[in-house]
């Protein structure tokens, strides 16, 4: 991507601004991304945070319930947020004569969301039929995102199931809301991004005049979410009433991707080395050469690169005809590991990685509200919205030895197998 | 011990309610320049200069329509092995090639055409094109391909058919249109398994044509440069034969929706669907902007009511379906098995509602800004833009549809949306279908225009 100049600035209550001022098509994107993921949501409250993020569209003191999203898509624009395991982000893109009304939105809700028992009951119920539909009525639902964490890891943060259960959900009330809002939702635990056609100073004034007098709330200290890595290897089953094929997830522990990044680069080319592609080596061989799978992948972060702080998950995951032993494709997997740990890629392998990655992150980022969360999300995780400028160089830079490396650290005896039986007999 | 407020102590402020800040002056979108043209081969080729980051965007669409029963396997496999071999290069080298300048292809089939979508770094744009070439003049389909992607085709075919989705859809087509070769989006397990290389290699030789065809090519790339580049490499790419087109679907008329019971099915689709017409018609506008109001968009009548107010559902949007011969108007909702009846109760309210109780002023407004801006922001990248055009394009419009089209939605009156509204959504209008729990039938039976499989 061309760079863009980034301009960063605090407000007095806390709040971090990134303003990247690019004047090609007459649109801009407007994020808040709020520092609270379902990993800090309180035990038995499951999907909380998830429910929340429902709840921040449902009218604060000047919006009444649906003037949110008539505000924006009657001013041309489109919207959304969505709940991760260490952020929740909202946004916006719109035309450029709209800046002013986005900015007005996320400052009303971050001053004074209005929520209400009405709202609260009507999002449960809404919140229940996106679990159905993403989880419970359809083959592999919330595989692995859902069902790998509970076998790798111990702790209640890092292993529940982030959509919730539904007693969990029904159970919520307005004092948890409050609390939640109070404790998480402070200027000071936020980042907001104004991205597209705007000019620095016309960002700033416009920033001042909406967010400037929200109240300042200490943000609250972020606690370590970091757990021993497994000692042996961990198994887990589910079984799916309606996939009609058996798959397994295998995860791994992986380097610390904020403070370990270039270990955690590493890991993204060995995911891209391994299954991106035909003539990556789990695709050629289990797919074409020998072929036992029906898909396999391999992947860092269960919602996918950038998203999460420290423990975060490499994943490989495959589906197979019922014929096909899951053995013979862990110990195919085992013996490409292997393979590379004893070997390192070639040279032509990886510059296939890279400009992969290169051309990949172009494309995602012409899109101006990807650009504009990724900007919003890297100021939150890694304190640096010019890792978006920087990335293809740091990609290209992950030497074949470090991948050998990466490839070496992913062993059996450390890592969690979920298996996903078909158990359906709606076949 | 920390004390926390209430949620309404939360939700007011001192100062009070603010208003809502006026909307700025608009600056309008820079013209693109495009070149639109077809090649000595047939091929039409649009091209357009959107340098927004150093990548071309590219959609081949053949129209690929076939009678033959087994049309749709034989299809799927050619989809399948097209980027499997050529004499140059196998399956592997053609990935090598793509990834060392950052790019992609990949091909798929529908019953109207086989798509070809790829992308790579501007810099690499000619081994883009001389891998497409190479795969449409010299695929081997290979005897070795053909069969280990026959048997992965099976198996992905078994999980597809496993998604509520998918099976709605499939009951949604059979109900509409019977056994016109438009319903065969997916072919049966049987058919593929008896698909051989030779048939394929025939249905390539015969059907990957040229004539007829459409090329987009949307990026960091002077239009005329890029046709003559395009020109150049898909010069042995060539026919006297035209790529097929799908035969006319018949007209909708309304009918009972049809019930199909789905063991263990804990929600319900909801899919109806009623006759349009397509972009070309003078009434679009009119019909795009009523469709909106409807359930096209969030802030829509049926959105704010099944989901915001009763909470039935995650999901309920309608939308306008393009077809060879005209277009459709597709009703969908998945709800709790529970509420089926009621949302279903709740969607034909809505659906009379439009048209004895037409848009407010406040609602045209809304759904002709969100019309303008979201076509502004859809083209405003590379890959919105190619998508877009290719989808326009393939039904005999251009760049010029697109760069007048906020011109024609201002020009809408409030009268003509009311007029598409009663003519477009009349309850009576519209057949469908529903999957679920067969226990919801009694209810669904009770309110009438349902019946059993």
């Amino acid at each position: 991507m061309p760079v863009t100049e980034l301009n960063r600035f605090t407000l007095p209550n806390g709040l971090r601004v990134v303003v990247a001022p690019d004047p090609t098509a007459p649109v801009v994107g407007v994020s808040v991304h709020y520092d609270v993921g379902f990993r800090s949501e309180p035990q038995g409250r499951t999907g909380f945070a998830h429910l929340f993020e429902h709840l921040m569209f449902q009218g604060s003191e000047s919006l009444e319930k649906l003037a949110h999203f008539r505000h924006v898509q009657s001013s041309g624009g489109t919207f959304n947020g969505s709940t991760h395991p260490d952020y929740t982000d909202y946004f916006e893109v719109l035309p450029s004569a709209a800046l002013e009304r986005a900015l007005f939105l996320e400052a009303d809700r971050m001053r004074a969301p209005k929520i209400t028992e009405e709202n609260l009951r009507n999002q449960v119920d809404v919140v229940k039929e996106e679990i159905r539909l993403n989880v419970l009525n359809r083959p592999y639902g919330g595989f692995p995102w859902i069902l790998l964490p509970p076998v790798l890891y111990q702790t209640f943060p890092n292993a529940h199931n982030g959509y919730g259960d539904f007693s969990e959900l029904e159970q919520a009330d307005l004092d948890d809301c409050a609390q939640f809002f109070d404790t998480y939702y402070a200027p000071a635990n936020a980042v907001l991004t104004v991205a597209g056609d705007v000019t620095v100073d016309q960002a700033r004034e416009l920033i001042d005049r909406h967010f400037g007098d929200v109240p300042h709330r200490p943000a609250p200290v972020r606690p370590s979410f970091s757990e021993p890595v497994p000692t042996s290897e961990l198994r887990g089953e589910h079984l799916d009433p309606h996939a009609p094929l058996p798959a397994f997830a295998v995860g791994y522990r992986m380097p610390d991707p904020i403070n370990e990044l270039d270990g955690y680069l590493a890991n993204l080319v060995l995911a891209a080395v391994l299954a991106e592609g035909d003539g990556s080596r789990l695709q050629q061989r289990l797919l074409h050469r020998e072929p036992l799978v029906t898909d396999i992948n391999a992947a860092c972060g269960l919602f996918g690169p950038f998203e999460a702080r420290d423990p975060d998950t490499f994943i490989v995951t495959a589906v197979h005809s019922p014929e096909v032993a899951q053995e013979r494709v862990l110990t195919a997997v085992d013996e490409e590991l292997d393979k590379l740990a004893a070997a390192p890629p070639s040279e032509q392998e990886l510059a296939k990685v890279t400009a992969r990655w290169v051309a990949g992150l172009h494309r995602e980022h012409d899109r101006l509200i990807a650009r504009t969360l990724a900007f919003g999300s890297l100021e939150l995780l890694y304190g640096d919205p010019g890792l978006v400028h920087q990335l293809p160089e740091r990609i290209s830079a992950v030497t074949p030895d470090a991948v050998a490396a990466a490839a070496k650290a992913l062993r059996p005896d450390a890592r969690a197998v979920l298996t996903v039986t078909p158990a359906g007999g709606d076949q | 011990m920390t004390s926390f407020r209430t949620a309404s102590e939360i939700g007011r402020t001192e100062l009070g309610p603010r208003p809502l800040p006026a909307l700025g002056v608009q600056r309008s979108a820079t013209g693109l320049s495009v070149q639109d043209t077809v090649l000595d081969n047939g091929l039409r080729v649009i091209a357009v200069h959107q340098p927004t980051v150093p990548m071309v965007e590219l959609r081949l669409r053949i129209p690929f329509a076939g009678t033959d029963p087994l049309h749709a396997a034989v299809a799927e496999v050619l989809a399948s092995t097209l980027l499997t071999g050529t004499e140059r290069r196998d399956r592997f080298a053609i990935d090598t090639d793509l990834a060392l300048v950052g790019g992609e292809l990949d091909a798929s089939v529908d019953p109207e055409r086989l798509a070809i979508a790829g992308n790579a770094l501007a810099s690499g744009f000619d081994t883009l094109l001389d891998v497409l070439a190479d795969t449409l003049t010299g695929a081997l389909h290979s005897e070795d391909e053909v069969g280990r992607e026959r048997d992965r085709l099976v198996e992905r075919i078994a999980v597809a058919r496993s998604q509520p989705s998918v099976i709605a859809r499939e009951a949604l087509q059979r109900h509409r249109y019977g056994d016109h070769p438009f319903t065969r989006e997916m072919p049966d397990a049987a058919d593929v398994a008896v698909v051989t290389a030779q048939r394929v290699r025939e249905l390539h030789a015969g059907a990957v044509l040229p004539r007829g065809s459409l090329l987009v090519l949307v990026g960091d790339v002077e239009p005329a440069d890029a046709v003559a580049r395009i020109a150049s490499a898909l010069a042995g790419w060539a026919s006297d034969a035209s790529a097929v087109e799908l035969p006319p679907l018949p007209e909708l008329s309304g009918g009972d929706l049809l019930f199909v019971p789905r063991p263990g099915a804990v929600q319900s689709q909801l899919r109806l669907s009623a006759q349009a017409v397509p972009r070309t018609d003078e009434l679009y506008p009119a019909l795009q902007l009523a469709n909106l109001v409807y359930g096209g968009f969030f802030s829509s009548r049926l959105v704010e009511n099944i989901r915001e107010d009763k909470g039935y559902t995650y999901h309920a949007r309608s939308s306008v379906e393009f077809t060879p011969s005209g277009a459709t108007l597709l009703v969908e909702s998945d709800t709790a098995s529970d509420v089926t009846a009621p949302a279903l109760l709740e969607m034909r309210y809505e659906l009379g509602r439009l048209g004895v109780v037409p848009p407010t002023e406040s609602e045209v407004d809304t759904v002709r800004r969100y019309a303008v801006g979201t076509l502004l922001i859809s083209t405003g990248s590379q890959t919105g833009l190619a998508s877009q055009l290719a989808a326009v394009a393939a039904y005999g419009l251009g760049m010029d549809w697109l760069v007048g089209h906020p011109a024609r939605l201002a020009e809408v009156t409030a009268d003509q949306i009311a007029e598409a509204a009663r003519r477009f959504f009349s309850p009576p209008r519209y057949t469908g279908v529903i999957v679920g729990d067969v226990a919801q039938l009694p209810y669904l039976s009770a309110l009438g225009g349902v019946r059993a499989e």
